[in-house]
This record gives structure tokens, sequence and C-alpha cells, in this order.
């Protein structure tokens, strides 16, 4: 089986994403990837639990007075569904229905895009209350961690786009599928650190 | 599972077979993603009933926490399936290291 090869429905292989030497190397080096990405997000976590509510002056707000759950909970959903739809989008491009795919991965992107502009609203909301990125050590983790998360979903966000854009009219191959297919584990891994980061940040900076 | 390469001589047996192992495979998606769901308003309702020490409510979150982790690792990711015994090894290096770090900065640093 080679990149250029066209496929029917009936001659789709069942692992299109290690179907060819590269797309067995670019799984391979994204599983490699995620490993290093997870040491940096430790570390990012790391820093911000020893720096937690370390604040300059009592006048700046803690981590218990400014976090709220209904926004926290609205921003979980949206990323949380938009894990499923990236897992809707490998199931028909398993199928080869391309069509289906590119909806469902339309819907991630939507539902990411959601996710982001919650979180531009939440970090402003956050600066007119006195909660800065320079204001405190507790502000500058704070913004560090988080803000690194959300950058990995605006870019995952410009990735998705770009495979739509770029692969369009070309429909599925060996050549796009894989690509596809790590971006789906980009995906679902943005949701693995949302879910570190909803616990650890604004559950456990709620009970105090 | 998904993805072995399945042959029994008869192309229109092994398509239905795949397709009935891909849409049984979808069902256990959508599966995990109900119990993820549950775990996450679990979390949730545990920080927003008031009556629980910070003692129970933190590790008793942690632990939520990493079920649903491990629902998205193997069932969102596949690392269920064959063939992953590399990505484990990557994933569970870079937890330990992550683990290590997160341990020492919260015990024996202090500022």
């Amino acid at each position: 089986m080679h990149a250029e090869e066209k496929f029917t429905y009936e001659t789709w292989p069942a692992a299109p994403e290690k179907a060819t030497l590269e797309a067995k190397n670019k799984f391979l080096g994204f599983w490699f990837f995620l490993g290093g990405e997870t040491v940096l997000f430790a570390s990012l976590f790391a820093t911000y639990l020893a720096l937690k509510d370390k604040v300059g002056d009592s006048g700046q707000p803690l981590a218990k007075e400014l976090f709220e759950l209904p926004l926290t909970f609205v921003a979980t959903m949206l990323l949380l569904t938009s894990s499923l739809t990236s897992v809707y989008a490998m199931y028909h491009m398993k199928n080869f229905a391309f069509k289906k795919m590119m909806v469902w991965l339309g819907l991630t992107a939507l539902l990411g895009a959601g996710f982001l502009g919650l979180e531009v609203y939440e970090f402003s909301h956050y600066v007119h209350e006195g909660h800065k990125f320079t204001s405190s050590a507790f502000g500058s983790a704070f913004y560090t961690l988080v803000g690194f998360h959300g950058g990995h979903v605006a870019f995952g966000l410009l990735w998705c786009l770009t495979l739509m854009f770029r692969n369009g009219k070309r429909g599925l191959n060996l050549y796009n599928a894989p690509k596809f297919y790590v971006f789906s584990l980009y995906w679902h891994f943005i949701d693995v650190v949302w879910v570190f980061i909803f616990t650890v940040v604004y559950l456990m900076g709620m009970v105090g | 599972m998904a993805d072995q390469q399945l042959n029994s001589g008869n192309p229109r047996v092994d398509i239905e077979y795949r397709r009935r192992k891909s849409t049984e495979e979808m069902r256990y998606q959508v599966v995990s993603f109900t119990l993820m769901i549950f775990l996450t308003l679990i979390a949730f309702a545990a920080v927003a009933v008031k009556g629980f020490t910070a003692w129970f409510t933190v590790p008793f979150i942690i632990l939520l926490a990493v079920v649903q982790v491990i629902f998205q690792l193997y069932y969102f990711m596949h690392m269920s399936h064959k063939g992953h015994e590399a990505p484990s090894l990557f994933l569970y290096s870079g937890a330990l290291v992550g683990a290590v770090t997160i341990l020492a900065f919260t015990t024996i640093i202090w500022w």
C-alpha cells in the first residue's frame, strides 16, 4: 500500500493510521512528543502548586475568591464534548466516510473555538479584578499553566482548520488519514491536560 | 480489535465483520464518554456541596480525574488496542518524571 493509491470503502485498510511506513513513523513520533508534553505540563502544574496564592499584598485576590464553578463547568463540557466529536470523526475516517468525518471535525473546531472564547472572557475578567500575569507569583504561575493549555487549544484549532482546508477536495487517502489521526490524538491530549487543570486549579482552588 | 488485519478469504464477509466491529467500538466510546461526563459531574458536585472537608474532597476529585484520564487514554486515544507498547512507554515515562517533579515542588521546595 502506498500513499497515493486510490481506495474504495471495500479496499480501505482497517488501520489506515498505520498502513504506510510514514504513517507508522508519524504515529510513533507523535506519541513520543506527547510523552514530552506530559513532562512540560507536569512542570507547569508543579510550579503552579508551589506558587498558588503567593501574592505580594493582601489586597490581591486569591484562588478561592477568583474562580467560579459555572464558567469552569461550561468550559469543561465544551472541551469534553469536542473530544467525543473527534472520536466520531475518526470513526468515520476508518469507515472511509470522508464527508461525515469533515462534519465531525468541523464540530470539534467549533466547540474548541467556544472553549477558547470562554477562556479569553475569563482572563479579561480576572485582569479587571487585579489578577494579572505580572501582579504576583500566583498570577504568573496561573497564566503560564492555563495560558499554555489555551495556546495548545488555539494551535489545535488552527491545525484542524488547516487540515480541513488543505484536504477538502482530496478525499481520504493514506497520505492524509494519518494526519487526521494524529490531530485527534493531540486533541484528546489537550482534553487530558484540561481534566487536570479543572481539578487541580479550579476545583482545588475553590476548596481552599 | 479494529487494528488487526482480518482475513476470511471472502471480502464481503470481512467488510461486514469490520463494520460491525467498529460500530461496537463506537458504542464503547459513547459509554466511556457518558462515564467521563458523570465523573466530571461528581467532581463538581463534591466541591459545590458544602460540608466535606478539604482532606476528603482533594484526594477524591484527584482520583476522579485520574480515572477519567484513563478512559480518555485507553478508549479515546486507543491505548487499549494492540501496537501501543511504545506509546505506553513514552507516556508512562513522561508521567513518572512529571510525578517526581510535582512531588518535589510540593514537598521539599519552599518559597
